[in-house]
Parts: C-alpha cells; sequence; structure tokens
C-alpha cells in the first residue's frame, strides 16, 4: 500500500488541509456544537439575546404533539419512500443493464430529473397532480376512471403524491449506483446457474440481489438520511397540508425558525431530528453487521 | 422440450394468478376495508406478473422476442412518465401569456383557422401559435429582475466551482500523499460530517454569517459552499490510484510538495477534478435552502429562490410565464448535463466506495 512510501511532513501537510479545514470547523462541526448551545436558551432570532432555560426546549419539544406529528409524518414518509425508490432504481437498473440498442439514451433521460432544479420540478409535479386537466387525472380519465381528486391537496393522497414524485425522479443516482453494482458481479455466478438449468426469477433472488447486498445498504442508508430531512418539496407544493398531513421535520423546523424566529425551540428540534437519523442510521449499519454475519457462518 | 412446456404453463399461471387476484381484490372492494391490505395484495400481484414475463422470456424462439418488446415498452413508458412533463413545460411556456391550463391533448401551441375557398366551403385547419414574447416577458419583467437573478447565480456558481477545487483538492493532498498523526481522525471529520450535517447546521450557520455581517451579501451565498465534504473524499479516494513512485522520483529530483501537487497530481486528475467540478455546479446552481435563508433583498437572490418568489406572485394563474420561467433556470442545467454526465457516473460510483 502507499501509506508505507507517504512522506511524513506535518507541517506541509496541515498547510494543504488548513483551508478545507477551517471551513468544515466553522460551517459543520463548530454549528453542531453551537446549535446545542443555542438549544439550551429561549431565543428569538430578531430580538436577539435570550434567557437560559436549560432543558426545557427538549421538554416542550417532546410534549409537543405537533412535532410528533412531523416526525410521524417524516418516518411515514422515510418508510414510503425510501423502499419504493429503492426498487424503482434496481428495477431500472436491471433494465437499462440489457444490451440493447439505445439503452445510453434511457440512462441518460432518467437521469435527467435528478439534475434538474427542485423548484422547476415542483412546479411541473403542482401541475401533474392538478384535479383539473392534471396529468393524473387526465391520464385516469383515459384508462375509464374519471376523478378529479386534488392529490395534494387531499388527506388520503397528499403524502402517496410526495412519495411518487421523490421516487420517480430520484431514479437516477440509484439507477447508477445498481449498475455498478451489477457490473462487480462475477459473471461465472450467472454461468454456473444457467448450466444448473435456474429460471430468471430464481437467479435473481439467489445471486443478483444478494450480491448486491453493499450496493443496496448504501442506497438505503442515503436515501433514509435524505429522506428524514425533505424539505423543498414540501415547502413549494403541499406547506405541510392538508391539516398538518405532509407537515414533516424538515419543514416543521424550517418553519419554527425562519417563521416563527423562535430559534432556540428550532436547534432543539433539529438536534432531536439529528439523533433520531444517527440512531437509524446505527441500526441499519446494525442489521447490516448481522447480516454479513449470517453470510459467513452459512 | 420438457422445461419449454413448463416454463410456458408457470409463466402464464403466474400471470393470470397475479391479474386474476389483483381483478378481484380491486372488483370486490377490498380498499373500502384497508387501502395498505389492497397496495400489499397488489404489489404481490405485481411480483407475481414479472416473475410470469421473466418465465415467459425464457422459453425459446419466441422468449427473447417478448424479452425485447416489454422492456423498450417499459424503458419508453418511464421515459414519458419522466420527461413527458418536461416536453409540457416548452408547450406551454409558448402558449399565450394568462390562457389557463388546456386539456392533455390540446397541449400542442396551435390555434385553428377557419379559410374559405372559392365556393364558399370552410376549412378548419391548424397553424402553429408561438409566443415567444413569453421569454422576453420574464427576461425583463419589470417586478423581478431575471437577468440579475441569472448573473448573480453565474457569479455565485462559478465562484464556488473554483474554490471548491482548489481548496479540497489541497486537503485530499494533504490526505492521500503526506502522512501525520491524526490523519485518519482527521479524514472520519470530513466524512462524518458529510452524513450528519443537515438541518442541523442551519441555524448556527445562518447566526455566524449574521455575526459576521455577511446576511444579505455575495459571501453568504460563496463561502459556505467553497469546502465540501463529498469532494475532499471523492479527490482522495482518486489521489490513492496515483502511484506514489511518482512523488519519490520528483522528491529525488528536489521537488517540493507544492511542485508535486500543482505539477504531477492536478494535471493527473482531470477526470477527478471534472467529476468533483460537475458536482458543485449542479450543488451551487440548484440551492435552494442556503440563498433562501441568508438573503433577503430581491438584488441578491439566485434563480432557484427568484423561481419560487416568481411562482408566488404570479399565482396559480400564468401557467404560460411561469413555466418559461423554469425553463429558463433549466436551460443551463440541462446544457451541462449534456456535456458532464459521464462525470456524474464516475463521481456517484466513487462516492459510494467506502
Amino acid at each position: 500500500m502507499g501509506e508505507r512510501v507517504t512522506a511524513r511532513r506535518p507541517k506541509a501537510a496541515w498547510f494543504f488541509i488548513a483551508p478545507a479545514f477551517v471551513h468544515l470547523l466553522v460551517f459543520a462541526l463548530i454549528p453542531i456544537g453551537y446549535a446545542l448551545y443555542i438549544s439550551l436558551f429561549k431565543m428569538h432570532l430578531v430580538k436577539g439575546e435570550g434567557k437560559f432555560v436549560g432543558g426545557f426546549n427538549y421538554r416542550y419539544t417532546l410534549a409537543d404533539s405537533d412535532f410528533w406529528n412531523a416526525m410521524w409524518n417524516s418516518a411515514r414518509y422515510a418508510l414510503m419512500s425510501v423502499p419504493i425508490g429503492m426498487a424503482l432504481g434496481l428495477a431500472v437498473a436491471l433494465l437499462v443493464n440489457q444490451k440493447l440498442r439505445g439503452v445510453t439514451i434511457f440512462r441518460t433521460l432518467y437521469y435527467i430529473p435528478s439534475i434538474a432544479s427542485s423548484i422547476a420540478i415542483a412546479m411541473l409535479w403542482i401541475y401533474v397532480y392538478l384535479p383539473q386537466n392534471g396529468m393524473v387525472n387526465t391520464v385516469l380519465g383515459w384508462l375509464g376512471i374519471t376523478t378529479q381528486t386534488d392529490f395534494l391537496n387531499n388527506m388520503t393522497w397528499a403524502m402517496w403524491a410526495l412519495v411518487a414524485m421523490a421516487a420517480l425522479n430520484g431514479i437516477g443516482p440509484k439507477m447508477i449506483l445498481f449498475l455498478a453494482g451489477l457490473v462487480n458481479i462475477p459473471p461465472e455466478l450467472y454461468e454456473a446457474a444457467s448450466l444448473d438449468g435456474a429460471s430468471r426469477t430464481r437467479t435473481f433472488w439467489r445471486i443478483t440481489l444478494p450480491m448486491l447486498a453493499p450496493t443496496t445498504f448504501f442506497v438505503m442508508v442515503t436515501s433514509t438520511i435524505g429522506a428524514m430531512q425533505l424539505f423543498a418539496p414540501v415547502y413549494l407544493m403541499t406547506k405541510g397540508g392538508p391539516e398538518g398531513s405532509t407537515d414533516v421535520v424538515g419543514y416543521h423546523i424550517y418553519r419554527e425558525a425562519w417563521v416563527q424566529f423562535n430559534t432556540g425551540l428550532a436547534a432543539a428540534q433539529s438536534f432531536i431530528l439529528l439523533a433520531v437519523i444517527a440512531v437509524i442510521t446505527l441500526g441499519q449499519f446494525k442489521l447490516q453487521a448481522n447480516q454479513l454475519r449470517g453470510y459467513s457462518a452459512s | 422440450m420438457i422445461t419449454t412446456l413448463a416454463r410456458l404453463r408457470d409463466g402464464t399461471l403466474l400471470i393470470l394468478a397475479g391479474l386474476g387476484v389483483a381483478y378481484a381484490a380491486v372488483r370486490f372492494g377490498l380498499a373500502s376495508t384497508s387501502g395498505w391490505l389492497l397496495g400489499l395484495v397488489l404489489v404481490v400481484c405485481l411480483l407475481a406478473v414479472i416473475s410470469g414475463i421473466a418465465t415467459l422470456t425464457e422459453v425459446p424462439v419466441f422468449g427473447p422476442f417478448l424479452r425485447i418488446v416489454l422492456s423498450y415498452a417499459a424503458m419508453t413508458a418511464l421515459a414519458a412518465i419522466l420527461i413527458g412533463p418536461m416536453v409540457w413545460m416548452l408547450l406551454i411556456s409558448l402558449h399565450p401569456p394568462k390562457s389557463p391550463i388546456p386539456p392533455l391533448n390540446e397541449t400542442l401551441p396551435v390555434t385553428s383557422v377557419e379559410t374559405k375557398d372559392a365556393r364558399g366551403k370552410v376549412y378548419t385547419s391548424v397553424k402553429p401559435d408561438l409566443h415567444w414574447e413569453n421569454y422576453d416577458t420574464v427576461l425583463n419583467s419589470p417586478t423581478l429582475p431575471v437577468r440579475r437573478f441569472f448573473l448573480n447565480t453565474l457569479f455565485v456558481t462559478v465562484s464556488i466551482v473554483v474554490l471548491q477545487l482548489l481548496i479540497t483538492s489541497a486537503a485530499a493532498y494533504g490526505l492521500s500523499r503526506l502522512r501525520f498523526k491524526s490523519r485518519e481522525l482527521v479524514f472520519w471529520m470530513f466524512v462524518g460530517s458529510m452524513m450528519f450535517a443537515g438541518t442541523v447546521t442551519q441555524i448556527p450557520v445562518y447566526l455566524i454569517l449574521r455575526s459576521f455581517g455577511w446576511l444579505d451579501t455575495y459571501w453568504a451565498l460563496i463561502v459556505p459552499g467553497i469546502s465540501s465534504s463529498f469532494a475532499v473524499f471523492l479527490l482522495r479516494q482518486s489521489f490513492l490510484q496515483i502511484p506514489f513512485e511518482l512523488d519519490e522520483a520528483a522528491r529525488i529530483d528536489g521537488a517540493g510538495d507544492w511542485t508535486i501537487y500543482s505539477k504531477i497530481i492536478m494535471p493527473l486528475s482531470k477526470a477527478a477534478l471534472a467529476t468533483a467540478g460537475t458536482f458543485a455546479f449542479f450543488g451551487a446552481w440548484t440551492d435552494f435552502m442556503g440563498p433562501l435563508i441568508y438573503t433577503n433583498s430581491t438584488e441578491m437572490r439566485t434563480l432557484e429562490v427568484g423561481l419560487s418568489v416568481f411562482k408566488n406572485s404570479y399565482g396559480g394563474g400564468n401557467w404560460p410565464l411561469q413555466m418559461t420561467a423554469a425553463l429558463i433556470v433549466m436551460a443551463p442545467l440541462l446544457i451541462v448535463f449534456l456535456f458532464a454526465q459521464r462525470f456524474f457516473v464516475k463521481g456517484i460510483q466513487l462516492g459510494s466506495i467506502k
């Protein structure tokens, strides 16, 4: 490895690292500590310095049913969008992994929504979900189901509308990750399976899926972290409504901090969110470790 | 031969069973009992149908043909769902301003013209009716300085890309080619911040920028973006691939770190730098939360925030102008993407190796 031959030069190393490290301190590490500090104060963003209240913000938040509603909405959103998004990403990766003419064009097309501006996408999908002349209702009409559902303003459908939009428009990066995973599966495994006369379905469950486990895990962790912090689509499309049914934590904290100006309270809430995300991520890593142990034992 | 027949039978049975159960569940009102239960049943049915199709594609002679046809059908359908709205956006942006949303089958920006021939018979024909002036209206909007937003975004994005590449490549050099105590610790601080610094840093960073007096200035838009843990990680991964013998040879020839960094490592990492630069470009251009919180005067807004203000100030009414504005925001992204897409693939794949 390179470790042996790299030069041991701490001064030079710090000279090169310093700018990025100072930036990391000022814009990531110190803010995390600072958020913890702010969360101990009752503080108004505009009126300025607040007074020390200890754990009050945390006690208040933990007893606040609106916050738990937002937490539950985020959990619902993650539980719905992460598996659906992953299944779609994998299905599309399998689809465009075939040796067909023109698949690269399709790959490019599927990636475009992920680079497009989130505002533009949100504006477009507001139209897609419109009750009258919206794309979904029109297509449903062609299929013989005549409705004028206002998907974004409907207790049952608003969350599903956000999930479907995120899952479809987020296909790109997941597809590329799964494609990379598929390329890394040794072809000998497939050859052996086809010699044994295994069906395609069986090959998928017994070879492709287990061999993709590391990729699947990475996609799961990153998309869960992203889903728990969802903000822009809610801000632009539903404003947390109807009746708080899409009020996710990311949006709830945004409102607390930048609309109500309850800085200390919002900091406490963001810290609780950070803790929840950390626990979920650690849990996923634990689960992964157990699974790997199962493999080596069998 | 026997397996062929068995596959034909199994595949057909799976598809029929899947469709049948799904139909029965919907027909006999499982949805009224529980939407979730219905969803679960439908997912199982979908899996059955898919595996039935997969079984049928293994039948010789017509199987491969079936697979190709179905693959193209599925790929085209998905492309239509994802790209359809964008094509719609382009077409609507050419409609007369303030016109309401037309039904989907009347999306093409055309008008019908009636012409009479010599014998007085009336013909109806359609001719394109393109309102390019919408672009003029948006770009010269008296209420919202769209061109200013554009220049702001361009200035901020270019500054971020250039500074970020310099700062993160230097850090990646230090973390990959030089050895010092606690190097691993520093590296994991970068990686860890990538995972956890999200919503929680919003308020403190705002307060820090306020204490610097940077709110509502270009400093607030640029400085938070000039370094990125993801870029440090990405570039370090790529620098580690360069043979260390090159450094040694250069050191024997009397080269210092700066020479090795600028004359050896950087020129050999053009692809990785392009990848990091591409991510920085798209991150900065489409950043929404940052400019939304750190600026409040109209002159300091970027395109993303400007577009959302535009959306609010024009209300739901003026779809053609809204779509024109959205397209103006998207166009540079699409153009850059078409040139830089291979760097995306590379970056996403490198970023996942942990």
